[in-house]
């Protein structure tokens, strides 16, 4: 691997070398390396690009690392994971996807992302977008994912995207089964022209079952962003679900938070908040001995941390 | 030292904030009282140069810095313990004590400053100063990022505002301690004789103007009799059955 593509991998997988345990990387839309291990297994689809991740029953303190990179201007990828987690299984997964655009072709990668939970079950989903490059070609991400949350299963997912990607429409589905739970983190930077939309559906169908949505965003510049969340309680559940914007500059933020209550002891809640820095902020680091502009990037990335 | 000379805070419309304010700082502790609505608190807003002032000038160990910014007067050696502490979604309390020393700080390094404002840093470096925190937490918080900086001016807006199940001997320690190390000025604004009662110097603010300076013993026994206070009868009746 030449050293943009190492550079993608730190930035999306925090890897200097190749990981322990499962991993299969997708370099340039072609194989760059796999293994798996005795509990986790890594097959390529046969009827479309993509893999099958299969993760046995009871598997404990295992990670199966699955980063994309692409450094090839004008590449559009389309790939289909899905994950199997056998039931009891406790597992980290860490995805990402690192763009460099040194040409004029648009680069993009569209990856669709199917969990399927077993019982109690319980996964760390941590996902990371990354995008450079000093071509006129642009960088699109259009991530999917789509969750199938058994009884008990525990899905947490930590999405970051910041900066670099010029646009990006991340949709996710679920539905989440009695006792399961399933917790959302977004991050999400943009600048420039950049736009992105995060679109969210899930529908709580069980007993005891549990949606917590935390989207935190910054948009500067002339970006555009837009938060659409629904979160749907058709049985005895909680759901709650919260953005939390910076606006700078020119920027636009649309945030549409929705809840559905089809059960009498659905708990559903929203909140959505979009602002600027405080000035008070400002004023308070100031007061330490930071300039303007140092104080402001303190409050972004605390805020993004 | 600090000087201020015919400082003046006029918001427009014909209304003066401060007028025509001159004042000497050069003690070790000094502390700004008067009714509320005065304008103590603008006073240190001025010095600290959130507010510029729209007539005089401000002198700081000789140098003019009526047109500095926060910034520079920060660095040049003045610190600022806000009345109400701002809160921060997602910096922790190890990254405000960071900012404020200049230097990376660690559990020990936290533990020495937080512990002296009855925190107990394990519990709290990792912690964000949201609205978890409750308002005296907060404002120990504040006083230990003054501590951090150990700066040559600190000015602390009514530090016992909201110090619940903490003592203001230790408060007081607090401020004998700091002023042990930086040898610098400490002037604080507070209705507490307790505080008062450590003053090397008070300073008596009151509709904007300079109403008394002088030292404590002089000025201390009026102000506790409420001579002047401008207190109403019917209050200052109530307020003497309470203190009987």
């Amino acid at each position: 691997m030449d050293a943009i593509k190492l550079r993608l991998l730190k930035e999306v997988a925090e890897l200097d070398s190749l990981p322990v345990g499962a991993y299969n990387i997708r370099d340039n839309g072609q194989a760059g390396g796999r293994n798996t291990t005795a509990n986790i297994d890594i097959h390529t689809k046969t009827d479309k690009p993509g893999i099958d991740i299969i993760i046995k029953p009871g598997t404990k303190n295992e990670s199966v690392h699955i980063p994309v990179v692409i450094s090839e201007s004008g590449l559009k990828d389309m790939v289909y994971n899905d994950f199997f987690i056998g039931e009891d299984a406790d597992v980290v997964i860490i995805a990402g996807c690192g763009i460099h655009n040194a040409g004029c072709g648009d680069s993009a990668h569209d990856g669709i992302h199917t969990f399927h939970l077993g019982k109690n079950a319980r996964v760390r989903y941590v996902e990371k977008h990354y995008g450079e490059g000093e071509g006129s070609g642009k960088r699109f991400m259009n991530p999917t994912t789509v969750v199938h949350l058994d009884e008990g299963a525990h899905l947490e997912m930590e999405t970051t995207q910041i900066g670099g990607i010029d646009d990006t429409t991340r949709k996710t589905t679920g539905d989440v089964a009695a006792g399961a739970s399933l917790v959302v983190r977004e991050k999400i930077m943009t600048v420039g022209e950049q736009t992105a939309i995060t679109d969210f559906a899930v529908d709580m169908n069980g007993a005891g079952s549990s949606v917590n949505v935390i989207s935190r965003s910054v948009a500067k510049e002339k970006s555009k962003q837009e938060f659409i969340s629904r979160i749907i309680g058709s049985a005895p559940c909680a759901g709650h679900t919260e953005c939390d914007a910076i606006i700078m500059d020119d920027a636009v933020v649309l945030a549409s938070p929705q809840i559905e209550a089809r059960h009498v002891d659905a708990s559903l809640i929203h909140e959505a908040a979009i602002g600027k820095i405080a000035g008070e902020q400002l004023t308070k680091l100031m007061t330490l001995g930071l300039t303007e502009q140092e104080a402001e990037e303190q409050i972004i990335n605390g805020f993004l941390a | 030292m600090l000087e201020l000379q015919h400082v003046g805070f006029d918001v427009g419309g014909g209304r003066e904030i401060l007028h025509d304010i001159n004042l000497t700082i050069d003690d070790r502790f000094v502390a700004i009282t008067g009714p509320n609505g005065g304008g103590k608190s603008t006073l240190a807003k001025i010095i600290a140069g959130i507010y510029q002032p729209t007539s005089g000038k401000i002198l700081f160990d000789g140098v003019d810095i009526t047109n500095k910014t926060i910034t520079e007067r920060a660095k040049l050696g003045i610190s600022y313990a806000f009345q109400q502490p701002v809160r921060f979604k997602g910096l922790r309390v190890k990254d405000l004590l960071s900012l404020a020393a200049g230097k990376k700080t660690d559990v020990d390094a936290a533990c020495a400053l937080l512990s002296e404002v009855g925190l107990c840093a394990r519990d709290y470096i990792d912690r964000e100063l949201n609205a978890s925190l409750s308002g005296g937490e907060l404002k120990r918080i504040e006083i230990a990022m003054v501590l951090a900086r150990g700066t040559k001016l600190s000015i602390f807006d009514e530090p016992e505002a909201g110090i619940d199940l903490w003592s203001f001997n230790n408060l007081i320690r607090v401020f004998e301690k700091m002023h042990a190390e930086t040898q610098g000025n400490i002037l604080i604004i507070s209705h507490q004789e307790r505080i008062l009662n450590i003053a090397d110097t008070i300073v008596v603010v009151k509709a904007g103007e300079l109403a008394a300076v002088g030292p404590r013993a002089e000025l201390l026994p009026d102000l506790l009799s409420g001579v002047d206070s401008g207190t109403c009868s019917v209050l200052a009746d109530k307020v003497e059955g309470v203190r009987a």
